[in-house]
């Protein structure tokens, strides 16, 4: 299998561990430092578990100073840093190397300030993406982006992931819902960027933080859009006989007008995975499946659902479900969260998360069967049909090395057809070490040049998160 | 900037030789579009004017892909038109500051991206950086560069598409731009609130977009502006502005549910569609303060519930008028006589919470003698400035308009 390849450990580096690790204790207390071999394992990789490398040192700090000393330590000694999140990364994003010391934010995870009136939040980034909505919700508001991994993910990830979820069609992606961020540059000095007035002044680098995959620094707060909750949320199940026509009611919805919340897509063999595993009430005599979801007022969401409906029957719907009960609601968004998890259960897979222009998803998901076909492998489609944020499941053994090879070799095959139908490689999961050597196939030689000289005015010498985003041809390039 | 020989390239190809030229000889470029916004920021000093206006057309439109591509130089007003003849629009509401500035030479769509410029609803459907899915713009090497794309998600490498929002021509000529785009709301109504202070506006306004009423615009007018907005029926008295928008029989329905949630125990008038749009026409371009002068005239944004404290701050010490936009955390503010009173007012923001305050107006003496677009601290602006670097390393843009950067004096 062509393994994914990282940066060359130093062993330099790997020789003063100790006097490293000394270094490290000497600026947070006991319970933030993790050195031990054993306790070291849980961090040598992510949701990218293909990959692993156990770090020199873990460190856990418990304040934006500890994690300014600590940077600037590591700066100052040329040791690389892997900020990490919750290690929820599907891109290997957070994948340390064996002479990188990883800071974590997960033990800085308190709400600082919740402001009604103002709707914001303010909130140390390890704090997970689903706590804040929780804390908020007796109030009646909600932060708005909702990746699957979101009881677990923290915000530190998602701005260095620019994360987003099932309802980026209305609401956005974490660009669109941060305000605010402190963030630790890498010699140490902490700076503020926005707050809670709805634009920043000068450079927008907050929107410049948003999916550096932790290459510019390391955000120890944020502060974010709170939003009211809608008066009430309803999914709906529309089952029909061919993902094509599926694809193009969805067009004909969106050209209507008509924008829901949310519009996910599942294929036949997604719908039965979920269903097996969620008992979501999905219909089985279906090749593909919307969930299609309405806000507002009961009359409202009636008047909208009436419209899309007549839209599907035009397309030859095959069933039609709606949701009769809150119960009902969060089963049918249980069953398509769980996607990843559910396919974790009956097979491997890696999961790829290409964006295409709407008017392409019919094409590009023909082509994806196509692809799919040709390596003998099996798949599953969920995916954001209103965005056009594909999510293929591509199936395989993990025992059987050839198989794992044409897994691998297929995906790259399907971001290379994204891209090719006017798209992208990654839509919220990040490039990460994953698609790290399909960019220059999105970009050219002076696109990711002027990205990398934007990189170097944060960090030079290559020290945050190395072995990430850029080939490594370019990393060498640019460090030396 | 009137005196400047121009260059206007008709192709990108075009754009990236007269930039590689430029640099090689030394020269420095000042960025315009239509040259509406000239009037911003400190005096422009350049060799030659770059303008983006030969670079027109759209590209690519499909309407159910929610997408614009277009060229830079393209009038904004060709871009609204084709959208409208679809039911589509640009959701963050493009202001035009024209009237304000004494300009009636139009917009660019990538003038519009230059600035950032968002209207009313970003409260509700966010920022134009926030529509702005894709660049392509000529750096200072003479390269072009292509950053985001033409999808809603997009996260694949650093999002350059945001730094280039709002960077006011200091960091390279877009050439090309891909705005995400939206239904137009089939029809919407404006519920104004009669005699309530700044406060209790402001508090109004915070209640009203805690409801799930989805209002997309929140305006205070005071006594002394809410007839230049609104026209007879409304001067002389303070207007609170809530707007709804969407399909109709949930627009009439959620202004009845607004209006009965917000007790606010005092008039409440509601402006049908036409007269809604008028109203937020005139906020959204500063018509209050269209007064054909130069008069200093700011732009303050910090947190919505700071906005009142921070005009009775200022104008407890010069003379002046304001009113709120954003819920009321935009502030427009005109001062009387020519003196910004620059330290006043940023001292009112700093005192208030923070936020920032652009002097979009002022004679030129006094923006000789101003910091026209807002300091930054030192360690943000050191990073500015080898961000700059990283797209202009020889400062071809250089023109001392100072988007961004360190106060003067720290300079």
């Amino acid at each position: 299998m062509n393994e994914i390849a990282f940066l060359e450990p130093d062993p330099g580096i790997i020789a003063r561990r100790g006097e490293i690790v000394d270094g490290l204790a000497a600026l947070v207390t006991d319970e933030c430092l993790i050195a031990d071999a054993r306790e070291l394992v849980p961090f040598e990789t992510d949701a990218f578990t293909a990959y692993r490398r156990v770090p020199l040192a873990v460190v856990l700090p418990d304040t934006t100073d500890e994690v300014a000393a600590v940077l600037k330590f590591c700066a100052e000694r040329g040791v690389p840093v892997v900020p990490r999140g919750a290690g929820t990364s599907l891109a290997g994003g957070a994948i340390p190397q064996e002479d990188a010391v990883v800071i974590g934010v997960s033990r800085m995870n308190r709400i600082l300030d919740v402001d009604h009136a103002n709707r914001t939040a303010t909130v140390q980034a390890g704090v997970t993406n689903l706590s804040i909505s929780d804390h908020v919700a007796a109030d009646g508001f909600f932060y708005a982006p909702d990746p699957s991994s979101q009881l677990a993910c923290t915000i530190a990830g998602n701005i260095g992931m620019n994360s987003g979820g099932a309802h980026c069609l209305k609401y956005g992606v974490t660009t669109n819902n941060l305000l605010g961020a402190k963030v630790v540059l890498l010699d140490g000095t902490v700076i503020e960027l926005g707050g809670k007035a709805l634009d920043a002044p000068g450079l927008d680098l907050p929107g410049l933080m948003c999916g550096s995959e932790g290459q510019l620094g390391i955000v120890t707060e944020a502060t974010v859009r709170l939003l009211a909750k809608p008066e009430g949320a309803r999914p709906v199940l529309f089952g029909f006989d061919s993902s094509q026509v599926a694809g193009d009611c969805v067009s004909e919805i969106i050209g209507a007008g008509i924008i829901p919340v949310a519009i996910e897509f599942m294929d036949k063999p997604a719908i039965e995975i979920c269903e097996a595993f969620a008992k979501a009430g999905y219909p089985l005599d279906v090749e593909a499946l919307l969930i299609i979801e309405v806000e507002g007022s009961e009359a409202e969401m009636d008047d909208m659902l009436g419209r899309i409906v007549a839209i599907a029957r035009k397309h030859g719907v095959a069933s039609i479900k709606e949701s009769q009960s809150a119960t009902q609601a969060a089963q049918i968004w249980k069953g398509r969260k769980s996607a990843f998890g559910a396919t974790g259960r009956i097979a491997d897979y890696i999961c790829m998360d290409g964006t295409v222009p709407l008017g392409q998803l019919s094409y590009v998901l023909r082509e994806t069967y196509a692809i799919i076909e040709r390596y003998g492998l099996r798949v599953a489609n969920v995916f954001h049909a209103g965005d056009g944020n594909m999510h293929p499941l591509i199936l395989y053994d993990v025992n059987d090395p050839s198989e794992a090879e044409k897994a691998e070799a297929a995906g790259m095959d399907i971001l290379k057809l994204c891209v090719d139908a006017g798209g992208c490689l990654t839509g919220e999961h990040g490039v990460g070490v994953e698609k790290r050597d399909l960019m220059l196939h999105q970009f050219n030689e002076a696109d990711l040049n002027q990205q990398m000289a934007v990189r170097a005015a944060f960090d030079p010498d290559w020290i945050l998160n190395p072995s990430k985003v850029f080939p490594l041809a370019f990393e060498r390039r640019g460090a030396s | 900037m009137a005196a400047l020989e121009t260059l206007a390239p008709a192709d990108e190809a075009e754009a990236r030789a007269m930039v590689a030229e430029a640099r090689a000889a030394g020269r420095t470029l000042a960025i315009v579009g239509a040259g509406s916004k000239g009037a911003v920021g400190h005096r422009i000093e350049a060799d030659r004017a770059l303008t983006s206006t030969g670079l027109s057309g759209i590209v690519e439109y499909n309407p159910e892909e929610l997408v614009i591509v277009a060229r830079a130089g393209t009038p904004l007003a060709d871009i609204e038109v084709a959208l409208a003849e679809n039911h589509q629009a640009l959701m963050f509401e493009p202001a035009d500051w024209g009237p304000l500035l004494g300009s009636d030479a139009g917009q660019t769509i990538g003038g519009i991206a230059a600035t950032n410029l968002s209207g009313p609803r970003r409260i509700l459907a966010g920022a134009a950086r926030d529509a702005l899915l894709g660049v392509r713009f000529v750096n200072g090497r003479g390269e072009a560069i292509s950053n985001g794309g033409r999808v809603m998600k997009n996260v694949t490498g650093l999002d350059l598409v945001k730094l280039m929002a709002g960077s006011w021509g200091a960091l390279g000529l877009i050439t090309e731009v891909a705005f995400k785009v939206l239904p137009r709301p089939e029809t919407e109504v404006t519920l104004v609130i009669d005699g309530a202070d700044a406060a209790e506006a402001a508090r109004l306004m915070a209640r009203a977009m805690g409801t799930s009423a989805e209002v997309s615009a929140a305006s205070h007018l005071p006594a002394n502006v809410s007839g230049l907005a609104l026209g007879g029926a409304h001067a002389g008295r303070p207007a609170t502005l809530l707007r709804l928008e969407g399909f109709a029989a949930s627009v009439a329905e959620r202004a009845a549910r607004l209006a009965g949630l917000l007790e606010t125990g005092r008039d409440v008038a509601e402006l049908d569609a036409a007269a809604s749009r008028r109203a937020w026409t005139a906020v959204r371009n500063v018509r209050p303060f269209a007064d054909g002068g130069t008069g200093p005239v700011w732009r303050i944004s910090v947190a919505p519930m700071a906005g009142p404290a921070v005009v009775a701050a200022i104008l407890d010490k010069a003379q002046g008028q304001a009113f709120h936009d954003w819920q009321g955390g935009l502030i427009w503010l005109r001062l009387d006589g020519d003196d910004p009173r620059a330290a006043l007012v940023r001292g009112a923001v700093a005192a208030n919470g923070g936020g920032h305050a652009l002097l979009v107006r002022a004679s030129e003496t006094a923006r000789a003698d101003t910091d026209v677009f807002h300091p930054e601290p030192a360690p943000v602006a050191a990073l500015s400035g080898k961000i700059r670097a990283a797209l202009d390393p020889d400062g071809v843009f250089d023109t001392g308009r100072r988007p961004f950067g360190p106060a003067r004096d720290a300079a």
